[in-house]
């Protein structure tokens, strides 16, 4: 079987089909870890901008690389639990006598919508450009924030 | 020019490693445009999060060399909680057949968007030589 020839010798018990199967995932998860590390936790949602979210006790962070996108371009909205990226990247004309070498930079709109992992607080969310990154602070609601617990 | 074009996504270029690095890290392929009018020859190149710092603009033997590294600590704050996309350095090579008047060179960053504007030199006007019969 192909799996042994993969994951080396085979098991030297016979037992059931169900504990070998266990192994077997287990052998699956420890490849994933050891090969699969990026490209397999690195998600793609396959709609323009790729985004990157993280958070804090406070807030989630949203990113998002927008090179050439100016602020007045962009347009943001979030509802319950939803970021709404929109917006435009152009790409200025050059002078008439230019003649292109090469062309990979795009122009076009995009809109993306971006489940945030929690309920957040519409009424504090700040947004920022800087370099051409978008970056997104949305502060969580106060229910989803952690609370400590005090033992009695 | 293209109103009603919808940007796809498309996943940055990662490179197998110019030369071997001595800093661990990603290194992608940053896209560019280049054009070409009579005077110079313009590179448009796309690099989010680079710092005008922490870009390196390098011609020596006819040989255009662009490096923009995006700082590790420069993500937000935070546990990653969801990752699509990685930053790490960008490097791409270009070869100019034009020459180039050096101390010309122009370059400027803004918005994530190097735009580098080379010179070509000027061409000594053409020369008529008169052969004479002897």
């Amino acid at each position: 079987m192909i799996y042994r020839t993969l994951f080396g010798a085979p098991s030297r018990r016979v037992g059931s089909s169900f504990s070998d199967l266990e192994g077997m995932r287990r052998q699956m998860e420890r490849l994933f870890e050891a090969y699969g590390d990026q490209s397999l936790r690195r998600a793609g949602a396959g709609v323009f901008p790729a985004v990157n979210i993280t958070e804090d006790a406070d807030a989630y962070y949203v990113s998002a690389e927008l090179p050439g996108v100016s602020s007045a371009d962009l347009d943001l909205s979030v509802t319950a639990n939803q970021l709404t990226l929109a917006g435009e990247r152009k790409i200025s004309e050059e002078a008439a006598d230019a003649r292109y070498h090469r062309r990979e930079r795009e122009a076009g709109r995009f809109s993306r919508a971006v489940a945030l992992p929690g309920d957040i607080d519409p009424d504090h969310v700040k947004a920022s450009m800087v370099d051409g990154v978008l970056t997104v602070t949305i502060a969580k609601a106060e229910k989803a924030k952690p609370r400590q617990i005090a033992i009695q | 020019m293209s109103e009603n074009k919808e940007l796809k996504a498309v996943e940055k270029q990662a490179l197998a490693s110019p030369a071997e690095q001595t800093k661990p890290g990603p290194v992608f392929t940053p896209n560019v445009d280049i054009f070409e009018t009579e005077k110079a020859i313009t590179l448009l190149v796309d690099m989010p999060g680079v710092k005008a710092d922490e870009l390196n603009v390098d011609l020596r033997d006819d040989t255009l060399t662009l490096t923009g590294d995006v700082l590790a600590n420069a993500g937000t704050p935070g546990e990653k909680v969801y990752v699509e996309y990685e930053t790490g350095r960008y490097y791409r090579q270009f070869s100019l057949s034009e020459v180039i008047a050096q101390e010309k060179i122009d370059a400027k960053l803004s918005d994530g968007v190097l735009r580098l504007t080379l010179p070509k030199v000027e061409k000594a006007t053409p020369r008529r030589i008169a052969v004479q019969a002897g």
